[in-house]
């Protein structure tokens, strides 16, 4: 059948959201608990990985209020070095694989399939697989950390300090185990991106009038599959060590300790754009929705993205220059980390120049993005510092970098991120968010962030070093330690203030209709929040800011058969319609998959036998995942 | 976000809560000896040698916490090296003194009775190190040795360590519950 | 400003080089960020409040792409001079041929060992936490670790290298002010990293070589019986297990050389001072001063303890 057959071409005006009733009924999910659990649709799991990615965010900010409260003053007795030791290794690890990566895929897994007006997400079981697995892979972690089991090595866990004869006993384990869960549910959901990207998106939109928030999901995405190979081997070789004695890291046998730190941070630096590229796509599609114009130099901004996510990969050495590496060598990942400034520079600019140019319009969103321009160009600016090997050798490994990084993750960040969330939340929920409550929420936010992190440069340099319990006094460290400790006090008002807000509007907040913001975008061109099958027809573009060319009617295709679940494939470059796919229907496989595989993981932790003997339910569940079925809908051939 | 992830995410407070009261001691770092009990078995015996082979020492309850826990056993394989006990013992396999490996003991291969062989020695060679080695240490030592030949749990069973190996890792030893030997200690 | 464990002042011509190059960041960096602060203020100053309603811009964009130009060619302008200035800095850093005193250190969970290295045997000597460097000479240090990795850092003097098991890195250092500085572990290794510090003493040449003199001997005579007993105590009991006093029978090597304790400034690698009452406490319970370090609370009579510290305080 041809291509023509099947896809209608009469463009015609229409609401996205009025879908025939069969149209619902085809993507619509079971009733009740079991709907829920069996659920593939992207906006349910988005909405779950958010909202998990955010308790994570929460715990592991309470984990830091708790570190800033012991070292509030020198010699303080609040806790000992093991717990704090377990608490910064918690903090750092939930941050990092428990909220920054999983939070932005969790957003780009709701909004991705939309803004590129698609049906759902490509390959949505592994999707709904992924999300348990992260699921279970972060609860473990926590239980463990209760049980007084929670890593102790930090969330890098350098070895030997990581080796069972330095860390005895199932912590570094756990932790080892823990990233492995994390890194099988970020590669799922990025090959999902990558195929939802690439071949699913609407008639029209060729590559050049792609959002830019999906352009820079496409580049994170490429980052995750290659940066999480060399964690996962990383991780792998250090299980192996600790579980049945391998010697990798084993200096007197002939493995070598900076193997891990070479393996981690290869994956270790690019994790840090993969959790900052997407952040700049939420910049940008706020900076264009609120200016009212078309993003200032787009092209310029692809292309910032794109040699971010490249040279992302070709610095990791400088997290490594005290180890005494070759000094040439080291001047290479200098003018590397230095390089990586250029497309940060051109997409400030140009996000500056597309606000002074357009008719911008003040809400909280923007106020995050002014948050995220005036912190996070202060931490790249430390970054451009840290790059320079003799000044990292003194401030390497002190508060300084605390400062750096956190002005980079929560500037450049958490955020757009919550810049994000008042821009998108009504798309998620039907509501809008309290102006008044996200106003607040913004200044406490900013002023605590500040309050806190600012004193922290000043430290490093006059010589306190990270991830020590505590302090001698005397030093002239008391009071900025005092000062920092009571401004992460009003982030945590700040972040208490967002809870409340969120809480508050689900219920009673401002209803938003399609398009409250007038975004140009195709998300909004849906009702909010968007019926099961997102669209009613397929959507086509004609320019990359759809909504404001057409913005009477988008035209739209009709043909995509309505019962059953069906997207349309269009050519990863110019966007032409080429195939309809048929996807597959709720299932409970991914869920009781994601159980085997938990099992064989931390099995493996207790016994290395259960590598081999987990494999066998896990063999029982993907047998009934892909189990041929004839009223799996998706699953029927185009031949019928 | 729907009701179910308010119930789940209850249902993961209280299940940490849960877990956390029952925490067990597997993997606590403890830096100092646990009180004396005060009529405990630790008064004063100057050996646990006994006349007839079947009178075991009464047990120490202190041994079932050094001996289960990761971090005591880890300390005492350091201080097994550091106090020079492979001087003789090798890696556990023996040497000029007898193995510790096997599931052969001349002088019991309980914890407390392994505390007492390091606190007051034996005849043919093993010095006392009461008053060299402190309470805690000798435990841990004691907790090592035990986990040389499988019989400590094995989640909290050392791993190989950093340096040049000469047996498996203790975690992949198979336990070997001890055999009192009934032969004479060679002359 | 504390002056002690500080990259801000320079006692070095290593840490005064990178004092350079830190100085030459803030010129180019601060002037940056002021740029795009008064960037943003601009567009906040010009921006109206409007109704969400309006409809979208559409502005020719030719001014604004020579800004960008622009503002490229200044950021590249910035990142040469930073990078070619972090380069020159680089090599200034890299250890020469030739030094004229050679330390040795080997990182322990949680304590430096220090050897003074001398071509001379008999001019060896082992110390711990505790440098000693003479004005104005060119010192080799090389690092070793015996466990984890740790990282040597005295910030008033370089930058920190990392004591990595299976490796030796060499650092060098020039002072060239004399006084004390701070040093403290620089890479987590565990339990107590926080309670890793030693404490360098740049001294003139004279004071050096004495100094050095006074290392290299056995103990000195014990001034008192309470210091006998002491000692007595010393070498029969737990103490000789892990540590050594030169010139007598105790001579393990699992903890610092003690020969010349009462020299030495502080305890525990600068967990505490040097003195009767903080010694006294620390032989008591070590695991209150510095919980999970390697030496044992022991059980010692009370005129145990005061022996003790009568001796170890008379190790000058």
């Amino acid at each position: 059948m041809s291509i023509e057959q099947t896809v209608n071409a009469n463009v015609k005006p229409q609401t996205f959201s009025d879908g025939s009733p069969m149209l619902a009924s085809t993507w619509s999910d079971a009733p009740g608990f079991w709907g829920w659990l069996t659920t593939i649709d992207h906006k349910r799991i988005g909405k779950r990985y958010i909202a998990t990615a955010f308790v994570f965010f929460v715990l592991g900010g309470l984990l830091a209020l708790a570190m800033r409260t012991q070292l509030i003053k020198p010699e303080n007795g609040l806790m000992g070095p093991d717990r704090y030791n377990q608490l910064f290794s918690m903090h750092g690890t939930s941050m990092m694989f428990l909220f920054a990566v999983p939070i932005m895929e969790a957003v780009a897994v709701y909004i991705v399939p939309l803004m590129v007006g698609t049906r759902n997400i490509a390959f949505p079981r592994l999707n709904a697989f992924s999300y348990w697995v992260y699921l279970f892979g972060g609860v473990m972690i926590w239980i463990a950390f209760a049980m007084n089991v929670g890593p102790e090595a930090g969330w890098f866990s350098y070895v030997p300090l990581a080796s069972s004869d330095f860390s005895p006993g199932k912590r570094t384990d756990f932790w080892a185990q823990m990233i492995t869960f994390t890194e099988v549910s970020a590669l799922a959901i990025a090959v999902e991106l990558v195929a939802t990207i690439l071949k699913t998106r609407a008639p029209g939109m060729t590559l050049a009038r792609m959002p830019l928030f999906v352009w820079s999901m496409l580049v994170t995405s490429f980052m995750v599959i290659f940066a999480m190979p060399a964690v996962m081997l990383s991780s792998s070789f250090l299980i192996a060590d600790r579980l049945v004695g391998t010697h990798f890291y084993n200096a007197a046998e002939g493995g070598d300790a900076l193997l891990w730190q070479h393996l981690f941070w290869f994956f270790g630096h690019p994790e840090v754009y993969i959790i900052f590229l997407p952040a700049l796509g939420m910049v940008s599609s706020i900076v264009e929705t609120f200016s009212r114009r078309p993003i200032f130099a787009r092209t310029a901004m692809t292309l910032a993205l794109i040699a971010t996510g490249f040279f992302a990969f070709g610095l990791w050495v400088h997290h490594m220059f005290a180890t005494g590496l070759p000094a040439l060598g080291n001047s290479f990942y200098t003018a590397a980390s230095m390089v990586i400034a250029i497309p940060s520079g051109v997409q400030i600019f140009a996000w500056i120049a597309t606000i002074g140019s357009g008719r911008p319009y003040f809400a909280t969103p923007l106020l995050f993005v002014f948050g995220f321009f005036a912190i996070f160009v202060l931490g790249g600016l430390t970054g451009v510092m840290l790059a320079s090997v003799p000044l990292d050798l003194q401030v390497h490994d002190t508060y300084f970098v605390v400062a750096h990084f956190h002005y980079v993750l929560i500037g450049g960040a958490v955020f757009p991120l919550f810049g994000a969330f008042y821009y998108w939340f009504p798309k998620f929920t039907g509501r809008m968010l309290d102006e008044t409550l996200g106003k607040w929420n913004f200044w406490l936010f900013f002023v605590g962030f500040n309050v806190t992190f600012f004193p922290m440069h000043y430290l490093g340099l006059i010589g306190m070093p990270r991830r020590v319990y505590t302090y001698p006094t005397g030093l002239g460290w008391d009071i900025w330690n005092l000062i920092a400790t009571l401004g992460g006090y009003v982030i945590g008002v700040s972040v208490l203030i967002f809870i409340v807000n969120v809480v508050r509007s689900l219920r009673n907040g401002a209803l938003a209709g399609d398009n409250p913001w007038h975004a140009p975008s195709l998300e909004w061109a849906t009702s909010s929040p968007p019926p099961s099958y997102n669209f009613a027809a397929i959507p086509c573009v004609e320019s990359a800011v759809p909504l404001w060319s057409s913005r009477e009617e988008l035209p739209a295709l009709s043909g995509v058969r309505e019962d059953r679940r069906e997207i349309l494939l269009t050519r990863a470059t110019d966007a032409e319609p080429q195939i309809t796919w048929g996807m597959p229907a709720p299932s409970i496989w991914p869920l009781v998959s994601s159980f085997a595989v938990t099992l064989l993981f931390i099995w493996s932790i207790f016994d290395s036998w259960g590598v081999i003997w987990g494999t066998l339910p896990l063999a029982v569940a993907l047998t009934g995942w892909f189990w041929p079925r004839k009223d799996d809908r998706g699953l029927k051939s185009e031949k019928e | 976000m729907s009701s179910h992830c308010r119930n789940s995410g209850r249902l993961l407070f209280i299940l940490c809560v849960i877990v956390y009261l029952c925490a067990c001691d597997r993997e606590k770092r403890e830096y100092r000896t646990a009180p004396l009990p005060e009529n405990g078995p630790h008064a004063e015996t100057l050996s646990a040698l006994q006349p007839g082979a079947s009178a075991p020492p009464a047990s120490d309850p202190r041994g079932r916490e050094y001996e289960n826990n990761a971090y005591h056993i880890n300390q005492g394989e350091r201080l097994y090296r550091w106090f020079n006990c492979n001087g003789c013992h090798a890696a556990g396999g023996g040497d000029i003194g007898p193995a510790l490996m096997d599931d052969q003991w001349r002088y019991g291969g309980n914890i407390d009775q392994i505390y007492a062989t390091i606190m007051d020695g034996r005849p043919f060679g093993m010095p006392s190190f009461r008053g060299k080695i402190p309470d805690t240490q000798a435990w841990e030592i004691a907790a090592y040795v035990r986990a040389l030949s499988g019989n400590v749990p094995k989640d909290a069973a050392p791993s190989r360590r950093e340096g040049m190996s000469a047996t498996p890792p203790l975690s992949q030893t198979p336990k070997q519950p001890p055999k009192n030997s009934e032969q004479e200690p060679p002359h | 400003m504390n002056a002690l464990q500080s990259a801000l002042a320079p006692a070095a011509d290593q840490a005064q080089a990178i004092d350079g190059i830190w100085h030459l960041m803030l010129w180019i960096c601060v002037p940056m960020y002021v740029l795009v602060l008064i960037g943003m203020a601009v567009v906040i100053l010009r921006m109206r409040r409007v109704a969400p309603e309006f409809t979208p811009a559409t502005p020719s964009d030719t001014q604004i792409s020579r800004g960008l130009t622009l503002w490229v060619i200044v950021i590249v302008a910035g990142l040469i001079v930073l990078t070619l200035g972090s380069f020159f800095v680089d090599r200034r850093l890299i250890p020469g041929a030739q030094a004229d005193v050679n330390i040795r250190i080997t990182a322990q969970q949680w304590w430096w060992r220090v050897e003074y290295v001398s071509a001379d045997a008999s001019q060896r000597f082992m110390t711990a936490n505790e440098l000693h460097l003479p004005l104005g000479k060119t010192v080799h240090i090389d690092l070793m670790s015996g466990d984890v990795i740790h990282s040597f850092w005295v910030p008033n003097l370089s930058g920190k290298r990392d004591l990595i098991p299976g490796r030796t890195n060499t650092i060098e250092l020039t002072p060239r002010q004399l006084g004390t500085f701070r040093g403290q572990c620089a890479e987590f290794c565990g339990l107590q990293h926080a309670k890793m510090a030693m404490l360098v003493f740049v001294d003139n040449e004279n004071d050096f070589k004495a100094w050095w003199q006074r290392q290299v001997q056995a103990r000195n005579e014990l001034p008192s019986d309470v210091a006998k007993q002491g000692e007595q105590l010393f070498v029969s009991s737990t103490c000789a297990m892990c540590h050594t006093v030169r010139g007598t029978t105790a001579g393990s090597l699992a903890g610092p050389d003690l020969t010349h304790l009462a020299s030495r400034h502080t305890l525990a690698a600068g967990a505490l001072p040097l003195n009767a009452g903080s010694l006294a406490a620390w032989l008591a319970d070590p695991q209150q001063q510095k919980p999970g370090t390697n030496m044992p609370t022991i059980d010692l009579e009370p005129d145990q303890l005061n022996a003790l510290v009568a001796y170890l305080l008379s190790l000058k």
